[in-house]
């Protein structure tokens, strides 16, 4: 008797997500530099609009991100870690990448620039004078997409400045706004990202460095969790959130954000349609 | 010194905005940590006087680990609440991750120590005050029990304070648990942490002065029910 009651509460607990996947708000995990931006706000009130589908957003690091989606913690994940994304995919943990925009990384520092950075005509030449006069360089040290990009640069620049890790080179193992508070306050070069920086409002000394240039591109992909992997998950408002994103409606909502005047954002169907960019 | 001239500016305009978003900030804040608080005390109370009267094997033992429970870091008891709820845990069938539900058990785990330690200690005091006169009286384990706790009474609201001021000021559970969402799981500290995040500094600490102000409230509520009740209590 009390196992037959212990059993019909265990399937009751089991089934009743299954059943309630449509009524439920969809979770979508994302990053730091989407929220802080204000974009993922404006583009899920538009999603909302019109679609009637509640989206509720938990913002960490793509490489938590990415963990807790492995999980089945989220629905679907909004990420910028073009590798691990494809990887993500590979394994069986999403169904589908889906290029939704792009943002560029930008090398940020103090006005008077004392390592030059300006005049670097790539990002790894600008790491390399960085690095050649130990200038401060606050890193985000927490394995997030914008810290694996800022890792991929010191690769090709041949340095490795885990080597000075407390020295001239500080990891904070921070979200970006935070990391951007210390830069802020060291008046340090940071590695950052033009959605986070437009909408940063405490940059004290600090400002844009480096100009745009190969691998400062930031792509930013949307993953539903697979739903044959975690049979929970809200697969069919998922799908709709995908298809409006990539769709007309949400790149064009894309195009049109703007933050304190700056565009931070292009839609991917601004593109070149090269088969990098799918 | 111009961002804390504003901060008190934008705390005293956020306190007479009755904005909607913020109201229902304040009152998640005041939800899960009171509901939390209130289950604590549920436990806490007779885990502690329990501990304070029984005699049993391993009592100084059970008595350092509830001391040392006190001081469980929030991060810790975040992740580890987190690993249970999560669909990867064992109790990821119930969905509870990212609600106000689980940021409610959350704070439990992290209150009820401190609300049973300092029960613990307040029951023992008194216990060695009127143990003796008790005894004499013969009375049985439920009046000693009961005539112990209601002699602790006002002590006790000390203990339930300062598992409230727990609660209410930890940010390392409810963000791990709670996720942050907006209009769903954000509170007072985790808003606190995302303006601080978008480099809103002024508006950070203008709502860190409307916790305090908050915090401030309900001591003064318990203070003067507090009050009231001894003066009656004394002329009983």
């Amino acid at each position: 008797m009390v196992i037959r009651a212990a059993l019909a509460a265990l399937m009751l607990l089991t089934t009743g997500p299954a059943i309630a996947n449509d009524d439920r708000p969809l979770l979508l995990g994302t990053t730091t530099s989407v929220d802080n931006s204000g974009i993922l706000k404006f583009l899920m009130r538009g999603f909302h609009g019109d679609t009637g589908i509640e989206v509720r957003t938990i913002v960490r690091g793509t490489g938590a991100i990415l963990q807790l989606g492995r999980s089945g913690d989220f629905d679907i994940i909004l990420v910028h870690d073009e590798a691990a994304e494809r990887a993500f995919v590979g394994e069986g943990a999403g169904a589908t990448r889906n290029l939704v925009m792009t943002s560029r990384f930008l090398i940020v520092g103090p006005a008077e620039d004392p390592a030059n950075v300006r005049s670097a005509t790539d990002a790894p030449t600008a790491l390399v004078r960085i690095a050649a006069g130990k200038h401060r360089f606050i890193s985000r040290g927490d394995d997030s997409g914008t810290n694996t990009a800022e890792l991929r640069l010191w690769s090709q620049a041949n340095i490795d400045p885990r080597a000075a890790s407390g020295l001239w080179y500080r990891e904070t193992g921070s979200g970006m706004g935070a990391t951007l508070n210390v830069a802020s306050a060291m008046t340090a070069y940071v590695f950052t990202e033009s959605g986070s920086w437009a909408n940063f409002s405490n940059r004290g000394d600090l400002e844009i460095l480096s100009i745009d240039g190969p691998g400062l591109r930031n792509p930013y992909g949307i993953i539903p969790v697979n739903p044959t992997r975690h049979p929970h998950v809200a697969a069919d408002a998922a799908r709709r959130l995908v298809d409006w994103l990539t769709g007309p409606a949400g790149q064009t909502a894309i195009a049109g954000f703007r933050v304190n005047g700056e565009q931070p954002f292009q839609p991917a169907s601004a593109l070149p349609a090269t088969p990098a960019n799918r | 010194m111009e961002t804390f001239v504003t901060a008190f500016s934008e705390a005293g305009a956020l306190l007479v905005s009755f904005d909607a978003d913020f109201l229902s900030i304040v009152g998640l804040s005041l939800r899960v940590s009171l509901t939390a608080v209130a289950i604590a005390c549920l436990i806490g109370f007779p885990l502690g006087t329990l501990i304070s009267l029984a005699r049993f094997p391993g009592r100084g033992g059970a008595v350092l680990l509830l001391n040392t429970f006190m001081g469980m870091p929030p991060v810790v008891v975040g992740l580890i609440v987190f690993l249970l709820l999560s669909r990867a845990g064992p109790f990821g069938v119930l969905g509870l991750l990212f609600t106000p539900t689980a940021m409610i058990i959350a704070q439990t785990i992290l209150v009820t120590p401190i609300v049973a330690a300092l029960t613990r200690q307040t029951v023992e005091d008194l216990w060695a005050e009127y143990g003796e006169h008790l005894r004499s009286l013969d009375a049985g384990p439920l009046t000693t029990l009961s005539t112990l706790i209601v002699d602790a009474r006002f002590s006790l609201t000390t203990a339930v304070l300062a598992g409230f001021g727990r609660a209410i000021a930890e940010v390392g559970a409810v963000m791990i648990i709670g996720g942050n969402i907006e209009h769903v799981t954000r509170v007072m500290t985790t808003a606190i942490a995302l303006e601080t995040s978008k480099g809103n500094l002024s508006t950070a600490l203008g709502l860190g002065i409307v916790l305090l102000a908050l915090a401030l409230a309900v001591n003064a509520a318990v203070q003067l029910i507090n009050g009231s009740a001894a003066r009656r209590a004394a002329l009983a």
